[in-house]
């Protein structure tokens, strides 16, 4: 209908130039856009200034063990007696260094294979996407624990791996994107030219294929913070005595089956997925504006 | 508006002042200027214009489905006496449902892919609260109006399992099954082939007179609209410049417009040689831009000042011939935008050709069959001149033309260039080669990365096929922009912010970077409007007088394809049917498969030849029929040699190659009857 509705409304073609400001124009009048820059703007910020916002030290022991929330420590205090508030304020850093720089490792491989194995069909296709499924059949954390215990836990590996394991979902999208694109006359073109297949697959096809490689940029940032949750919760993502979210988590989730330290847990919890909620919406917001 | 009379109470559709806008960015663009029409019972009216006039717009505001930033700002919408714009939702609903259809360009996108044909149509009957079984009967009886051979079995079969003209039938029924009051048309036979085109004409015809049923047919198509309308509206810019009845304004214009529009169709009988096709200057106004006088005075060669400021009132220049022009006693007097004479060189075919195919052929792999796109295909093309390439859709004319040039390789056959065997592979080919040979694609849209701006475009091209940079390129790069008259403001434009004549004309400049030999138009007007058509053919014909460039034009418009082309070659499922001279090709005798092609184009000269129908839909490749391979919708079928010997493609008469069992001269004799002034090649 979109084609039709820009038909019948006449787009004249100078007016497409306005078409790329409409576009922009748009996603600032997205709410979803603007709910989820806002929630992921504010923890961008207490990641980069948490330590002067803050009102306590994250990391200073007190005797107020595991004190309710109060005026003194709105959030309570944990088993160390460290102020929760501040802990939650400021444990997004860790979080927000790794989940983006694993997203960008696992967009430039996935864009790398994807755009390979989708442009030149055929046996490469056949092989790299075989291996691809295989590497699909695995689950991301059996994957993910089996390589930081081989290599060791460190931010850079975690990085690596996170990435490494997301290559191959990306390769999909974007294979599937560039079989369309493919089709269209201007690639033959190119080959009637004597253009070389890197040039057509980087330079032709590549710069018409950025809108879903955007999108699925901002659904795999989603993920990777999840993944680097749920590795460091389970001990093998950030190290203490760094005051992450997951790893508060993971010092006190034992403390929940007595029902009265709640407050250890809930407010790191709300944090997290408060996060992933924020950047869900950004690619949401995204995909109905860049995949009309 | 009080001068276009109404008959009250009678007329199945009536506009009155209709004013439709788009908001966009906040402002009100006009659409629509005060359209005002009527179609009578009974009656089919034509709406004819250009895209971009807003004729789609004016369809979808008689249902009531603009888009969500189209409203109707003032004007009335009766639909057999029935104002539109007071009906309340559920009202409207009622008033879809049974008292108006539409049947849309594209059959395929119309009916639901996962539903069977027979739930579909009698989903129509249902929500008329018709009951389950009885629907489906009626479902029967509607696919049987209109000639579906076998409705039984094409019930139980997925949209995707028909063709494209069944498929449109099928919409024709589902539109026709309420016996609706008024029956919206938009371009239904657009995406068809000649040949199919032709039968669903036919069929709308003949169902109209049969159920009187009023119709609204919009299309680009002149020919069509002579063929299926009674009275015909001219839309320019959202205005109704002219309107009358069919015959008399086809044959009497009397607004610049129409006049030019009318001028810019290759006529029967006009060839390259005969001069350029005329053109109409300029471009249409943007949606919205303020038109205080007359709609079309910015492109008209007589305007005067009074047209830029005063509105022409709509002018009877006959019974029920009305034109919005101050100047309607003069239209006809329109000047040309160019002058006719263009010299071309002579195609001297005493040398060696310049490109020869040999024996050309290509099977494809299918799901464990073998396709066999084309069969032993042997041609020659000489320099500075121009093959024409005709056929339906499935006949192999792309893979012909993306085989020369190398995007896949034949399985057979060769394709000699200057006496050289060429590489079947483009990665094979030396860069020479590959300059020689270059294409220009039906969609620009497509052919033109539109993530790269026009300079970049060129200037690649360039450096690939002439090996020029730096200034030289650059200073090469305006030579060519100038050469396909593409203004230099546009250099850093992307493809996108280009009009599609406008896109043709670069991807031409594209194709001629490297001084080719021979180009292949593989449709390239076909996607373009008929004024827009005019000037790219011209260009075309020009760089070939100036560069003696040789070109194979595929075209399913034998009208085009007649004016460009030196010689035609017929192409079905892959094999050559016929070859020859094109005046040999269309003044006859010729193939009955050219005969039926020639018989499907609606022309606006004339009366139309006599309709050959060919029978069913073009057989598969995967499994062609035995012996002639035409013989299976041959309207002139001998008997069984037909069906058992394949015809050789032998020399009929000289330089005419024929592959048909019947003899020239009694094809001659056959076909006698159709013989219309036309084919005697009268020039204007």
């Amino acid at each position: 209908m979109s084609a039709m509705t820009e038909a019948a409304a006449g787009i004249q073609p100078r007016e497409r130039d306005i078409a790329r400001r409409e576009t922009l124009r748009q996603l600032a009048k997205s709410k979803t856009l603007i709910v989820g820059v806002l929630i992921v703007g504010f923890w961008v910020v207490c990641a980069l200034f948490g330590s002067t916002i803050a009102p306590d030290d994250p990391l200073e022991l007190s005797d107020a063990v595991l004190a309710a929330p109060s005026s003194a420590h709105w959030f309570g205090t944990d088993q160390l007696g460290r102020d929760v508030f501040s802990r939650v304020i400021v444990g997004a850093s860790e979080t927000l260094k790794i989940a983006p720089l694993a997203t960008m490792v696992g967009i430039i491989f996935g864009t790398i294979i994807g755009l390979i194995t989708g442009y030149s069909r055929g046996l490469v296709d056949e092989s790299i996407s075989r291996i691809i499924d295989a590497f699909l059949a695995l689950p991301l954390i059996v994957l993910a624990v089996t390589a930081l215990v081989g290599l060791g836990s460190s931010n850079a590996t975690l990085i690596v791996v996170i990435g490494v394991a997301f290559t191959p979902v990306v390769a999909r999208t974007v294979r599937a994107t560039v079989l369309g694109e493919r089709e269209l006359d201007y690639v033959d073109a190119a080959k009637l030219r004597g253009e070389r297949s890197p040039y057509i697959m980087f330079v032709e096809i590549l710069p018409n294929i950025t809108g879903p490689i955007i999108v699925e940029a901002t659904v795999r940032l989603g993920y990777a913070i999840f993944a680097v949750a749920g590795l460091t919760f389970l001990g093998f993502g950030v190290q203490p005595p760094s005051p992450d979210w997951s790893l508060q988590i993971a010092d006190n989730y034992q403390l929940l089956s007595s029902g009265t330290y709640w407050w250890t847990v809930l407010f790191a919890a709300l944090a997290v997925s408060s996060l992933v909620v924020g950047v869900n919406l950004i690619a949401d917001g995204l995909q109905q504006v860049l995949d009309r | 508006m009080t001068e276009i009379a109404t008959e009250v109470g009678a007329a199945a559709l009536e506009l009155d002042a209709l004013d439709v806008v788009y908001r966009v960015r906040g402002r009100d663009r006009q659409v629509l200027r005060g359209l005002t029409l009527s179609v009578k019972r009974g009656e089919a009216y034509g709406l004819v214009g250009e895209s971009g006039c807003g004729k789609s717009t004016a369809a979808l505001a008689l249902v009531q489905y603009l888009p969500r930033n189209g409203f109707v700002r003032s004007g009335a919408i009766r639909i057999d006496g029935r104002d539109v714009l007071s009906l309340s939702g559920s009202e409207l609903r009622r008033h879809r449902a049974k008292a108006v259809s539409m049947v849309y360009q594209n059959p395929g996108a119309a009916l639901n892919p996962s539903i069977r044909i027979g739930n579909q149509v009698a989903e129509v009957f249902k929500v008329l609260g018709v009951s389950g079984s009885d629907a489906t009967d009626r479902a029967r009886a509607a696919l049987e109006k209109v000639q579906i051979a076998d409705p039984g079995s094409v019930m139980r079969r997925y949209p995707h399992q028909l063709s494209g003209g069944m498929q449109q039938r099928v919409i024709i029924a589902m539109a026709l099954a309420t016996d609706p009051a008024l029956l919206i048309l938009d371009e239904p036979t657009t995406g068809l082939d000649a040949t199919v085109e032709a039968e669903v004409l036919d069929l709308v015809a003949g169902l109209q007179a049969e159920l009187n049923t009023s119709v609204l047919f919009i299309s680009h198509n002149l020919g069509i609209i002579q063929k299926m309308c009674d009275r015909v509206g001219v839309l320019y810019a959202g205005r109704l410049v002219e309107e009358g009845d069919t015959e008399s304004l086809l044959s009497d214009p009397r607004h610049p417009y129409t006049v030019g529009l009318l001028r810019c169709v290759p006529r029967a009988g006009v060839r390259k040689d005969h001069g350029r096709l005329d053109t109409i200057p300029g471009f249409m106004p943007n949606v919205g831009d303020q038109l205080p006088g007359c709609v079309f005075a910015g492109r008209c060669t007589l305007a005067e000042d009074r047209c830029h400021t005063e509105e022409p009132d709509a002018h009877v220049v006959g019974a029920g011939h009305l034109s919005r022009c101050h100047f309607h006693d003069r239209a006809q007097t329109l000047p040309r935008e160019f002058s006719a004479d263009l010299v071309l060189p002579n195609v001297d075919r005493s040398v060696p050709p310049l490109l020869r195919f040999d024996d050309l052929g290509k099977v494809f792999a299918q799901g464990g069959h073998d396709v066999h796109a084309l069969v032993g295909v042997s041609a020659k093309i000489w320099i500075g001149e121009t093959l024409g390439l005709v056929g339906e859709s499935g006949s192999g004319k792309t893979t012909l033309a993306r085989t020369l040039l190398g995007i896949i390789p034949s399985t057979s056959g060769a394709v000699v260039l200057d006496g050289r065997e060429l590489a079947g592979t483009l990665g094979k080919r030396s860069s020479d080669d590959l300059r020689s040979l270059q294409i220009v694609f039906q969609n620009p849209d497509s052919a033109l990365n539109r993530r790269h701006q026009v300079r970049r475009i060129l200037r690649r091209s360039l450096k690939k096929l002439s090996g020029l940079t730096g200034n030289a390129a650059e200073a090469r790069l305006h030579e060519l922009m100038q050469a396909v008259r593409l203004s230099e403001r546009y250099v850093s434009a992307r493809p996108g912010q280009l009009s599609g004549g406008l896109k043709q004309r670069l991807a031409i400049a594209r194709a001629f970077a490297g001084d080719p030999k021979l180009v292949v138009c593989d449709e390239p007007t076909s996607a373009l409007d008929v004024s827009v058509q005019a000037a790219i053919l011209n260009l075309l014909v020009e760089l070939q007088a100036e560069k003696r460039v040789s070109y194979l034009f595929i075209s399913h418009d034998l009208g085009v394809v007649r004016y460009v082309s030196d010689r035609i070659a017929v192409l079905y499922l892959g094999r050559l049917m016929e070859l020859g001279p094109s005046e040999t090709i269309y003044d006859g005798p010729h193939h009955p498969y050219t005969e039926a092609l020639l018989s499907a184009l609606p022309t606006i000269d004339g009366e139309p030849r006599e309709r050959i129908r060919l029978e069913g839909d073009i057989p598969s490749a995967a499994n062609p029929p035995g012996g002639c391979v035409f013989h299976t919708r041959c309207p002139r079928r001998l008997g069984a040699i037909c069906d058992d010997v394949e015809p050789p493609l032998i020399e009929v008469e000289e330089n005419h190659l024929m592959r048909c069992h019947i003899p020239l001269e009694e094809l001659r004799t056959l076909q006698r009857g159709h013989e219309t002034p036309e084919s005697a090649g009268s020039a204007t």
